[in-house]
């Protein structure tokens, strides 16, 4: 046997386990600074400043208010319900029809059009026609939601597809796959980078449409408590709303980025 | 006897803007069964679409392509390639990348694991087999894509420019690897490569390609004894066939202008 023990460095260097591992102290050192900053610069704002401005505790005590009597879980509940049912349903048509796009030249031709044509389209602008065409139940809500979900994520898909290494395909074309297989073990692996950043920005899109969506008519959640408090002059209510979609949307992005890190960590870091 | 590849008066072409561009310009050349031969040329010689025609990854515009007296139809596991790029399948490791061909061929899992095994002893890297690709140095990655294409067990080796991206003393380990297993294997090598020494090096004969037209030049015969020593690298005679091929490589007639 003809075995060559050559001594070769493997090409890891220690700099990458730093990179996408822990973040240095000093890093989260300045974030939290900041956030102790911005609070301090709330605080002074609504004692000198600005008529009417809640503070930061004003605005604790109103949360307070709100999580006793369980009308933020409610809230909460119902957006959440809302923004994930658009969201799921959106990508898990998104991902087969960029498939589509990508791999068949006939089916972007026939789907292309309509796909650019609506991604121009603001979802919020959906409303009126969904209001008039869904009336004013949850489909509207979750219909605007799942659009805006599945324009941003089938753009991704598509352009993953598009983008595959043609090495990679023909590597696997002279081992003998077929068009099925290379679909399924090169294709679908190779795009699944750009698939979890288009999940990414769906969900982005379909969190920010939420509260819209939450003024057709709705009977709860956090657009629609918002909402209710704008009536009433009601400013300590409406920075509890703000502030649990800010925290929510960024523990759900942060969820997805940590789940694709994950999943394709076979990735090289350039 | 039939020749393993033969090339007969293959013509390729690309359309551009306003015609068509010839990469290659009738090109006639019978690779013999066990046979080890290299092609250089300067770039845009087709050297690279040439190999790709017998690989059935490109189709000839004219004249045929044949691989034991049958035409060419697409692709097959009986030609393994390999790439300059290595291509290997970032998401799996060593071993799943070897076994990947196997999977293909429906083997029984002990065979392929069976397979697997041994192609990726032969080109030594057993204490990487579960390592992923972006952990490995650029010759153990084109090492592992050896394995691969050995590892499905072709009677034709398709190699273009594999070595071409890899440091100097990484190459030469390499290529004497690639020398010791094709010494016991003796399947039939066609390696693309714009090295001069290296064409020598490994080759029984060398094909010079020139370009625009890309078409074959000429070919210069190796007479240098299996297996190839650093002795051999060093002797005076294989210095004479370096210049030869060296001289018609880099100082063909004036390109024609295009």
């Amino acid at each position: 046997m003809s075995v060559v023990s050559v001594p070769e460095q493997t090409a890891a260097q220690p700099g990458a386990a730093r990179r996408t591992g822990r973040r240095p102290v000093r890093t989260l050192a300045l974030n939290i600074a900041a956030v102790l900053i911005g609070l301090a610069a709330w605080s002074l704002l609504s004692v000198v400043g600005v008529q009417g401005l809640p503070g930061p505790l004003t605005v604790a005590e109103r949360a307070g208010e709100l999580i006793a009597d369980g009308t933020l879980a409610t809230d909460v509940l119902a957006s959440l319900r809302r923004v994930l049912l658009g969201f799921v349903l959106g990508t898990a048509l998104a991902v087969p029809v960029g498939f589509l796009m990508g791999w068949y030249t006939t089916a972007r031709g026939l789907l292309e059009p309509y796909v650019q044509f609506f991604r121009t389209i603001p979802p919020l602008a959906i409303i009126p026609l969904a209001i008039v065409l869904l009336g004013i139940g949850e489909v509207p809500k979750v219909f605007v939601i799942f659009l805006a979900a599945f324009l941003s994520s089938v753009v991704a898909a598509f352009q993953g597809v598009v983008d595959v290494d043609r090495t990679l395909i023909n590597a696997a074309r002279v081992l003998g796959a077929s068009d099925r297989t290379i679909f399924a073990k090169v294709v679908v692996p190779a795009s699944l980078p750009f698939i979890l950043v288009g999940m990414r920005i769906g969900l982005g899109s379909a969190w920010g449409t939420l509260v819209a969506a939450e003024l057709i008519a709705a009977q709860e959640g956090l657009g629609f408590r918002m909402q209710q408090a704008q009536l009433y002059y009601d400013l300590p209510t409406i920075f509890v709303g703000l502030i649990s979609i800010g925290v929510l949307g960024l523990a759900m992005d942060r969820l997805l980025l940590f789940a694709g890190r994950r999943l394709t960590s076979w990735q090289e870091t350039r | 006897m039939t020749p393993k590849i033969s090339f007969r008066d293959v013509v390729k072409s690309f359309p551009v803007k306003g015609g068509s561009f010839t990469a290659l310009n009738g090109a006639s050349l019978d690779i013999a069964d066990e046979e080890f031969v290299t092609v250089v040329g300067p770039s845009g010689c087709g050297k690279s679409t040439l190999l790709s025609m017998a690989a059935g990854l490109v189709e000839p515009t004219a004249g045929e392509v044949l691989v034991d007296g049958e035409h060419v139809r697409g692709p097959g596991p009986d030609r393994g390639v390999i790439f300059q790029q290595y291509a290997l399948f970032p998401w799996l490791t060593v071993r799943k990348n070897v076994e990947f061909g196997l999977r293909l061929a429906d083997l029984p899992p002990g065979e392929r694991t069976r397979r697997a095994e041994h192609a990726i002893e032969l080109v030594g890297l057993t204490e990487f087999a579960d390592a992923l690709p972006k952990t490995l140095s650029g010759g153990m990655k084109q090492r592992c894509a050896i394995a691969r294409a050995y590892a499905v067990d072709p009677a034709v080796l398709l190699m273009d420019e594999p070595f071409g991206a890899l440091d100097a003393l990484t190459r030469v380990q390499l290529q004497d690897q690639l020398l010791r297993t094709w010494s016991q294997d003796r399947r039939t090598v066609l390696f693309i490569t714009h090295d001069v020494d290296e064409a020598v090096y490994l080759a029984r004969r060398v094909v010079v390609m020139a370009a625009r037209p890309g078409r074959i030049h000429t070919v210069i015969d190796v007479d240098l004894p299996y297996p190839r020593t650093e002795e051999i690298r060093l002797s005076p005679e294989f210095g004479r066939i370096r210049n030869e091929v060296w001289h018609s490589v880099y100082h063909q007639a004036a390109p024609l202008p295009t």
